[in-house]
C-alpha cells in the first residue's frame, strides 16, 4: 500500500527535485532537506499505523458492545425502561415463627421500597405532587427537595404495600424505581416481643428466638417449615392484659408473669412490662426491651420459704404437724430477723408458710445448715443460668460466703437473686411431684424424653401442694382464689435495694401459684414491680394484696384456655388439697386456730 | 451541483480541481449526520435545563453557516497565507485564552470562557489548529534554514500554551495539544532518543495530572475500578449501545439522551448508538478513520516539510478528539470532556474544527509542479 503511494508520488510529481538536474550549489541542501522529507514519510507512517490501529479498536469495541452483547458487565435495564421499576428480590426467605397452635408470631414479607434517582427525575416538583397524591403521609416539600437533589439515590419510603406500588407505577414518572426487600413482620405486634425477639433491617435475628435460632430461622432448606414455639397466643394475651390491667391500676413500674407447663417445662405464656412494638425497636428504651422474665433477677422475698418449707421437710426436720418458735426475733451479727405480724408463740409449720414467719423460716434454713440449703438451690437451679432458647439470659446473684446469717436471709427470699423463669420452674418442681423440668420455649416432642430431675419426693411435693392451697384458702394469698380451680400459692413482697439498704416503700411483690392443686398442672407466676395501694387495697401495696388478684383474675380466664375444668371439691379432692386442723376437719387433740391468728398476714 | 470546467481558471474553479473532494465530502457527510443527531439528543438536554427544546438545535445550525464559510474560505488559501493566518489567529486567540484567566467566566470549576458581544468563546478550541501551523512552521524552519532555533521557539511557544491549559485547568486540551506538539516534532525528525524523553515525560505528566489534579485521580480511579464509583453516566452509554444493537432503536426512540447531561456534546455518540444502531456507528468511525488514514496517505507524496509537518498535527488532533470521545463513550478510557468533531453540539468546538479543516484542505490541495516550494 505505501509502496503504491510512493508510486503515486512518483507519477503525480514528475518534476519532483530528485528527478530534476539541480544547480550543483544545491545539491547539498537538496540531499539534507530530501533525507529531512523522507524520515516523516517513514513517521508519517507510523503514525498512520497508530491511528488505524486505534479505529479498529473502537469498532471491534463497537461491535463487542452492542452485537455479542457483553454480559458480564452489569446490565443495570435497558436505558428505556425508565419508568419505575422493581429490582431482583432476594431469594431466601426467612422461616416463620408460629405458636403452639400454629398462629403467625412473626413472618417475612416481600415489598417493594420506593427510590428515585433524582437526576433522571425530570421535573421534580411535578413528580413530587403526584407522588403525594398517592402516599399521602409524605412531605410534598420534602419529596420534592428530595427529588431535586444532585444525589444519584434517594429514598422516597420503605415498604410499600403491592396497591401502594402499583398506584405509584401507574404515575409513570421516569427516575423512580423500587427495590425489593424483605420485611420482618410481626402480625401480634408487641404481645410476646420480648420471647420472640426482633431482626435488623438485614434480617438478622438481634433479640429473643429470632437471635437464638437466627442460623436455623436463615437456614433455606428449612425456610417454609416454621418453628414452632411452646407460647399460647390466647394465655399470653390474657397474662398480657392482666398484668397491664395492674400495673395501670398500681401505677406499678414494671410487670412480669409466666405460665408454665409444671410436667414437660413448656412456657405458654411469657410477659415482661412495659414491652414495645418489634417494628419500632429504634425508639423502645432499655427498660422496654429489658426481659424481666430470664434477663432480671430479683430478690423473690417470702415466695422463698416455700423451697426452706420443702426443704425442712425433705430432710424429715419437720412434718406438718411440727413446727418452730417464732415468739423471739432473731438477734444475729448484729441484725435483727422478725416478723412482720409477729404471732409471738409457737407456729406450726402450715402457720408458718401461711402467715409467712420469717423467724421460723430461719429457724428452719439453719437447722438444714449453710451446705445442706446451698446444696439444695443448686439443685433447683437457682445458682446457674437457666437453659431457656433465648440469649437474654441473667445469671443469679447469691452470697460467696454462704454461713449461718446468709442461710437465714435466704430463707425468706433475701441475699439470692433469681430470675422470675427459675422461681417459676422450681416451682412447677414442688407441685408436679418432685421433677424439675427444664424449661422451653419451644413445643416438646411428646415422646422425647424429659429432660428433668427429681429433687423433692412426691410425699414432699404432695405436702408443698398442701401448704400452697392453705395460703389461698387461709393465708395472705386469698385473692388468689379462683373458684372452682383450686389455685395454691405463696405471697412474696420484697423490698427493693436502694442507695443505703432496703426501701421500705420500694416493693416487689409477686405471687407463685400452681392449679388446679389437687393435679396441678400449671404455674403461674405474677410480679409486680413497685406497685402502690389503692383506695381498693386500702393503701395496701404487699403482694397479698397487689400480685395474688392477678393470678386469681389469670386463671379463671386461662383454666378454659387451657382445657382445666372447674372441680367439685370432692371428699377426695378435699383429703388431697387440704391439711387436717386447718382446712380439713381437725384430728382430735389439736385446737384449731384462733380467728385473730388466721389473720391476714401481709408478708 | 457544482460543475466547472477544467478550463475555469478563476479561484473557485482552481480550487474545486485541486482541493481534496474525497475528505470534503467524508466533512461533509459528518457535518449533516452532526445536525441530525443534535436534532435528535439535544431536546431532552434543553428540556431538562429548562430552555427552549429546540434551543441547542437551531444554535447548532446557526453555528454551521459560518462553519462551513469559515472552512470553504480558509481552504481557498495558498499555504503561504495559511501560515500566515493561522500565526495571525494564533497570537490573537493565545492572548485571548491567556485573558480568560483574568476575566473568563468559571464553569464547573475551570476558567476557560470568554464572553463577547454576547457569545461564548473558548479560546482554547481555536489556538490548537493555529498552534499546530505556527509549530509545524518552526520545525520546518528549523531544517529549511540553517541557524534558525525553530525547535526552540517551538518548545516555548508549546510551553506557554500548556501553561496556559494547566492554569484554566484543562487537562483534556492540555493532553491532545501535547500529543499533536509531540507527533509533529516526531515527524519534524527527532531523535529517537529525544522521543524516548518526550514520551517519559508526558508520562511523568500523566501520573503528575493523576495525583496532584482530584479530579482526574477520581475519573481514573472509577474507570480502572467500576465498581468502586458513581459511573453514572458511562453505564448509562453502555445501556445506550446494548439497547440500540444493530440497527438501532429507531430515531427518536431513545431514552439515553433524556437523562445524560452531556447528551448532545461528549455522549452524542452514545445517543447515535442506541437510536441508529451499530452500523451508524461504525459509518461514523469509518469516516473518521477515512478522513484522518487518506490525509497521512496524501501527505506521502508531500515534499514541502511545512505541509507535512502542519498537515499531520491538524489531522493528529481531529482524530485524537474522535478516538478519545468515541473512546470514552465505549468505555475504553476515563471519562474526560471532548468533543466529537463536527458532530458535537459547541459552536467555539465547530467553528474551530472548521477553521482546522479549512487549513487541511487548503494545504492538502494538488500543487501541480510545486516541489518543496508552497
Amino acid at each position: 500500500m505505501i509502496a503504491r503511494f510512493l508510486q503515486r508520488r512518483q507519477r503525480r510529481n514528475p518534476c519532483h527535485p530528485a528527478d530534476l538536474q539541480a544547480p550543483p550549489s544545491l545539491v547539498r541542501l537538496d540531499g539534507a532537506a530530501k533525507e529531512v522529507i523522507e524520515t516523516g514519510r517513514t513517521r508519517l507512517v507510523t503514525a498512520a499505523l497508530l491511528f488505524a490501529l486505534c479505529f479498529v479498536v473502537l469498532a471491534a469495541r463497537l461491535v463487542d458492545l452492542t452485537f455479542i452483547r457483553n454480559d458480564t458487565e452489569p446490565r443495570v435495564a435497558r436505558a428505556a425502561t425508565l419508568v419505575a421499576k422493581v429490582d431482583q428480590f432476594p431469594v431466601v426467605d426467612r422461616a416463620a415463627i408460629v405458636d403452639r397452635n400454629g398462629t403467625l408470631l412473626a413472618t417475612s414479607l416481600r415489598t417493594a421500597s420506593l427510590y428515585a434517582d433524582p437526576r433522571k427525575v425530570l421535573n421534580a416538583r411535578e413528580a413530587a405532587a403526584k407522588l403525594v397524591r398517592v402516599l399521602p403521609e409524605l412531605s410534598q416539600a420534602d419529596i420534592t427537595e428530595r427529588l431535586g437533589s444532585d444525589r444519584s439515590f434517594v429514598w422516597i419510603r420503605r415498604n410499600l404495600t403491592p396497591r401502594q406500588q402499583q398506584q405509584v407505577i401507574t404515575l409513570g414518572i421516569p427516575g423512580l424505581y423500587f427495590h425489593g426487600e424483605q420485611r420482618r413482620v410481626y402480625p401480634q405486634g408487641a404481645l410476646a416481643v420480648h420471647a420472640v425477639g426482633f431482626t435488623d433491617v438485614d434480617n438478622n435475628g438481634l433479640a429473643g428466638i429470632e437471635a437464638f435460632f437466627n442460623e436455623r430461622l436463615r437456614d433455606p432448606a428449612r425456610a417454609h417449615e416454621p418453628l414452632s414455639l411452646s407460647l399460647d397466643l390466647s394465655v399470653q394475651h390474657a397474662v398480657r392484659d392482666e398484668l397491664l390491667r395492674s400495673v395501670a391500676a398500681h401505677k406499678a413500674i414494671g410487670a412480669a408473669g409466666i405460665v408454665l407447663d409444671a410436667r414437660n417445662g413448656e412456657v405458654l405464656a411469657m410477659v415482661s412490662l412495659p414491652d414495645f412494638e418489634p417494628g419500632q425497636v429504634g425508639e423502645a428504651s432499655k427498660d422496654q426491651r429489658f426481659n424481666r422474665n430470664t434477663l432480671g433477677v430479683y430478690e423473690m422475698g417470702s415466695t422463698f420459704k416455700t423451697f426452706a418449707a420443702a426443704m425442712a421437710l425433705e430432710k424429715g426436720l419437720v412434718n406438718m404437724k411440727g413446727g418452730y418458735d417464732a415468739t423471739h426475733p432473731i438477734r444475729i451479727a448484729g441484725f435483727t430477723i422478725s416478723d412482720d405480724h409477729p404471732k409471738k408463740r409457737w407456729l406450726s409449720l402450715p402457720e408458718i408458710y401461711m402467715y409467712s414467719s420469717n423467724i421460723a423460716a430461719a429457724k428452719m434454713a439453719v437447722d438444714v445448715g449453710p451446705a445442706g440449703q446451698r446444696a439444695f438451690m443448686q439443685k433447683l437451679g437457682f445458682l446457674g443460668k437457666p437453659a431457656i432458647e433465648l440469649p437474654e439470659i441473667g445469671g443469679p446473684l447469691y452470697p460467696r460466703r454462704w454461713n449461718t446469717i446468709e442461710t437465714m436471709t435466704i430463707a425468706f427470699g433475701h441475699g439470692i437473686s433469681v430470675s422470675p423463669l427459675q422461681l417459676a420452674s422450681a416451682v412447677g418442681a414442688m407441685v408436679n411431684g418432685g421433677l424439675l423440668v427444664q424449661p422451653t420455649l419451644i413445643r416438646r416432642d411428646p415422646l422425647a424424653p424429659l429432660p428433668a430431675d427429681r429433687v423433692i419426693s412426691e410425699r414432699t411435693s404432695r405436702q408443698m401442694r398442701q401448704l400452697m392451697r392453705l395460703v389461698v384458702e387461709q393465708g395472705t394469698g386469698k385473692k388468689a382464689e379462683a373458684p372452682g380451680y383450686l389455685v395454691g400459692g405463696k405471697t412474696g413482697t420484697a423490698e427493693k435495694v436502694g442507695a443505703g439498704g432496703y426501701k421500705r416503700k420500694s416493693l416487689l411483690t409477686s405471687f407463685v401459684a400452681a392449679f388446679p392443686m389437687h393435679a396441678p398442672r400449671y404455674v403461674v407466676i405474677a410480679m409486680l414491680d413497685e406497685p402502690k395501694g389503692t383506695k381498693e387495697t386500702h393503701g395496701f401495696a404487699t403482694a397479698g394484696w397487689t400480685a395474688a388478684p392477678i393470678v386469681g383474675r389469670l386463671v379463671t380466664r386461662i383454666a378454659p384456655i387451657l382445657g382445666v375444668p372447674p372441680v367439685h371439691e370432692t371428699p377426695e379432692v378435699r383429703s388431697a388439697i387440704a391439711i387436717p386442723g386447718f382446712n380439713a376437719p381437725a384430728e382430735p387433740g389439736r385446737p384449731q386456730p384462733t380467728l385473730q391468728e388466721r389473720k391476714l398476714a401481709s408478708f | 451541483m457544482m460543475s466547472f470546467p477544467r478550463t475555469d481558471r478563476s479561484v473557485v474553479g482552481q480550487w474545486w480541481w485541486t482541493v481534496d473532494r474525497w475528505t470534503l465530502l467524508a466533512i461533509g457527510i459528518l457535518i449533516g449526520m452532526g445536525a441530525i443527531l443534535t436534532l435528535a439528543a439535544s431536546p431532552g438536554v434543553a428540556g431538562r435545563i429548562g430552555l427552549d427544546q429546540f434551543h441547542f438545535v437551531r444554535r447548532q445550525i446557526i453555528f454551521l453557516v459560518p462553519a462551513v464559510a469559515v472552512m470553504l474560505s480558509v481552504s481557498l488559501l495558498s499555504p503561504l497565507w495559511v501560515r500566515r493566518f493561522a500565526a495571525a489567529c494564533f497570537a490573537l486567540f493565545l492572548a485571548l485564552m491567556a485573558a480568560t484567566l483574568f476575566v473568563g467566566s468559571e464553569i464547573k470549576g475551570a476558567h476557560r470562557w470568554l464572553y463577547v458581544a454576547g457569545l461564548s468563546l473558548q479560546p482554547s478550541e481555536f489556538v490548537k489548529p493555529c498552534f499546530a501551523v505556527v509549530a509545524a512552521w518552526m520545525f520546518a524552519e528549523q531544517k529549511r534554514t540553517p541557524g534558525f532555533p525553530g525547535n526552540a521557539i517551538s518548545i516555548l511557544l508549546y510551553l506557554a500554551v500548556l501553561s496556559i491549559l494547566l492554569l484554566q485547568p484543562d487537562v483534556g486540551m492540555a493532553l491532545v495539544v501535547s500529543a499533536v506538539w509531540f507527533g509533529q516534532f516526531f515527524v519534524a525528525g527527532l531523535s529517537m532518543y529525544l522521543v524516548g524523553l518526550l514520551i517519559g515525560i508526558g508520562m511523568a505528566g500523566l501520573v503528575a495530572a493523576y495525583s496532584l489534579l482530584p479530579h482526574v485521580t477520581s475519573r481514573v480511579d472509577r474507570f480502572l475500578n467500576p465498581a468502586g464509583g458513581d459511573n453514572y453516566q458511562i453505564d448509562r452509554a453502555m445501556d445506550a449501545f446494548r439497547s440500540g444493537g444493530l440497527f438501532g432503536r429507531g430515531p427518536g426512540e431513545g431514552s439515553v439522551k433524556t437523562v445524560l447531561p452531556d447528551a448532545h456534546t461528549d455522549f452524542i455518540f452514545a445517543v447515535a448508538g442506541e437510536e441508529y444502531g451499530l452500523f451508524l456507528c461504525l459509518v461514523i468511525v469509518g469516516l473518521f478513520a477515512f478522513i484522518v488514514l487518506r490525509g497521512f496517505s496524501r501527505l506521502l507524496s508531500e515534499n514541502n516539510l511545512f505541509v507535512m509537518l502542519a498537515c499531520t498535527g491538524l489531522l493528529t488532533q481531529f482524530g485524537l478528539q474522535a478516538i478519545i470521545n468515541i473512546g470514552v463513550n465505549l468505555r475504553l478510557m476515563p471519562t474526560k470532556g471532548m468533543t466529537l468533531p463536527f458532530i458535537s453540539y459547541g459552536g467555539s468546538s465547530l467553528l474551530a474544527l472548521a477553521l482546522g479543516m479549512g487549513m487541511l484542505l487548503a494545504l492538502t490541495r494538488f500543487r501541480p509542479g510545486a516541489g518543496e516550494r508552497l
